[in-house]
């Protein structure tokens, strides 16, 4: 690419003002999930009975937990385990789903529309009972609940590419890329890749949000995250008899899940307007 | 008569091939469990289990048949209305969760009260202000509402209203207050994407010829608005229902645990946490069960609203 080509999409990529902030709130939760090692001023495990339950402080800035923790630094914790795990299952969700939906739409014929009837299927049950099911037949913890939504949403992104290529099969370059003797690896490389890109990549920002969601919830009521590991949902989990009397055992955790997961949507709609992905696909 | 006839036909196909598909996953799943659900059965009380014990409740559950057997008979069994009986408290499965069925079903309708409202009053502020700040605050409301963990909100709700404003019950069911706080909850969880279709349906029904005609026969623009665009913009949302069933089932039990409303999800969360086997088989089955009931219902429903179809001039 031309330096003036990428120096105008830059241009064009920040003046929407959702995706500067979206952008911006990026930076800020990456910085964290890389460097939070490093920038937490105490130990996330350290327990302290002396100093249980102390509010906001210098030496506390969100105070300290029922176990005299610093939440501070459990939360700073907690972004590289929430964060990491919703990138890394829709990570591989993407990478199971995507090739079976592009070789499915590809291919087509009888063996795929009996495939997609058993996914739709599937796919029209609530994925939250789903991975409560799978979770609760392989045992409630954080692994099997990684391995629950890996196993829902996969399905998801191979029914959303086989459609997609079903639509861009039947346009004239695909037919010229045939014609011409590509194999059907080669068409499928470089040109129908590149265009259903954009639309995985816009849906995947979404999804990360909400898998992070998910993993909270379920870690809340019990099913994902378990003590003492500093997760959000099994920090509210874990606080919540002590919300009265120290209100930012509450507030912290749950604002966290919550700019992360609006970082995710706003990246995901910033994005969706960045590729013109509504007046692309008509 | 016909098509209504291959709509409630593709529905039961769909309904048996979620369920066979799903049972049968779990029923798999349960068995490449490392852990085995009959020495955690002996294990809860503390008791040392003796190899006869183990043997005895082995065979009681018929664990010790191969698994297509296992899978045979539950189907069999499940074709007689018998979801088997909960290995901790004895009680047939369909009882228990039958008898938890109201109570979800009233959050639920509590949650599409809240839904309603939000999603009218803010869809309709970002259609009819499109561009300009009260579609702003319409984008950002649906924006943060898909944001925000819907326990968290839940807890806020419980913290301000219940423990510092003391103007409403904490947890449990009884009163129409109690009913509040859960319902919000809910509603506020679900209403983002009503909101944006809602906005999206009404900016393309505003722009559509009848609306012009109707402008032109001089009518208000209330009059327009709320008898006319806003009847023709509802009908897709019944659709968008039927799709969205799941997560309202999904979300509900989040809900039910935080305000210890005593629903299926609640039964279900509990039923996981000790591995109760039979218990999850029946649930899946009947969550199974509403969803294509709730969908068949709602492509009945469009029948209706859209003769158009009726008529093969459109598919559904």
């Amino acid at each position: 690419m031309e330096p003036a080509l990428i120096k105008s999409r830059a241009l064009k990529l920040i003046h929407d003002p959702t995706m500067t902030i979206g952008l911006f709130l990026a930076l800020l939760l990456g910085g964290v999930t890389i460097l939070g090692g490093w920038l937490v001023p105490h130990d996330p495990f350290q327990i302290n009975m002396n100093n249980r339950l102390q509010g906001t402080s210098f030496d506390h800035w969100f105070g300290t937990d029922q176990l005299g923790r610093d939440v501070f630094s459990r939360i700073i914790y907690g972004a590289k385990l929430t964060i990491g795990l919703g990138v890394f299952a829709i990570m591989i969700a993407v990478v199971i789903g995507v090739p079976i939906g592009l070789f499915s739409g590809f291919i087509g014929g009888r063996v795929d529309a009996f495939l997609m009837r058993i996914v739709d299927g599937i796919l029209s049950f609530p994925d939250f009972i789903l991975a409560i099911a799978i979770a609760g037949m392989l045992g409630p913890n954080l692994t099997n609940l990684i391995i629950a939504i890996v196993l829902v949403r996969w399905i998801v992104y191979a029914r959303v590419v086989r459609g997609l290529v079903l639509a861009e099969k039947e346009k004239e370059y695909v037919l010229v890329s045939k014609v011409s003797f590509s194999s059907a690896f080669k068409t499928i490389r470089m040109h129908l890749i590149p265009q259903i890109l954009p639309d995985i990549i816009v849906m995947a920002a979404i999804d990360v949000g909400k898998v992070i969601l998910l993993i909270s919830a379920f870690s809340y009521i019990g099913l994902g995250a378990q003590p003492p590991i500093p997760e959000w949902g099994a920090m509210l989990n874990e606080g919540r008899s002590y919300f009265q009397v120290v209100p930012s055992l509450m507030i912290y955790p749950g604002l966290a899940i919550m700019l992360t997961v609006l970082c995710c949507n706003l990246l995901g709609d910033g994005l969706k307007n960045y590729f013109d992905i509504r007046k692309r696909r008509g | 008569m016909r098509k209504t006839l291959s709509i409630v036909a593709s529905r039961l196909v769909q309904l048996l091939i979620m369920v066979s598909v799903l049972s049968f996953v779990t029923f798999v799943l349960m068995k490449v469990t490392p852990g085995d659900p009959i020495r955690d059965l002996l294990n809860v009380d503390d008791v040392v289990a003796t190899k006869a014990d183990e043997e005895k409740l082995k065979k009681e559950y018929e664990f010790d048949q191969p698994i297509l057997v296992q899978y045979g008979k539950w189907i069999l069994n499940v074709m007689h209305f018998d979801l088997g009986e909960s290995i901790i408290s004895k009680r047939p499965v369909i009882e228990m969760i039958v008898s938890r069925l109201p109570a979800t079903i009233a959050l639920t309708t509590g949650g599409m009260v809240v839904l309603f409202l939000l999603s009218i009053s803010f869809g309709t502020l970002g259609a009819v202000y499109e561009g300009r700040w009260p579609d702003f605050i319409s984008r950002w409301v649906a924006m943060l509402g898909a944001s925000i963990p819907s326990f968290w909100l839940g807890l806020l709700l419980i913290y301000f209203f219940s423990l510092k404003l003391n103007l409403l019950p904490v947890m449990g069911k009884g009163t129409l207050a109690h009913f509040v706080l859960p319902s919000i909850t809910l509603g506020v969880a679900m209403a983002p994407m009503y909101i944006r279709l809602l906005r999206e349906r009404l900016i393309s029904t505003l722009q559509s010829p009848y609306i012009e005609a109707a402008r032109a026969r001089g009518l208000t623009k209330e009059r327009i608005l709320f008898l006319h665009a806003l009847r023709g913009s509802l009908i897709p949302l019944i659709t968008m229902f039927g799709l969205s069933i799941g997560s309202l089932i999904g979300g509900v039990t989040v809900i039910e645990i935080l305000f210890s409303w005593p629903g299926m999800g609640e039964l279900i969360v509990s039923s996981v946490k000790q591995r109760d086997y039979p218990v999850i088989q029946g649930y899946i089955l009947i969550v199974g069960f509403l969803v294509v009931i709730t969908n068949l219902i709602v492509d009945l429903l469009y029948l209706v609203v859209n003769p158009q179809i009726k008529q093969g001039k459109e598919t559904v």
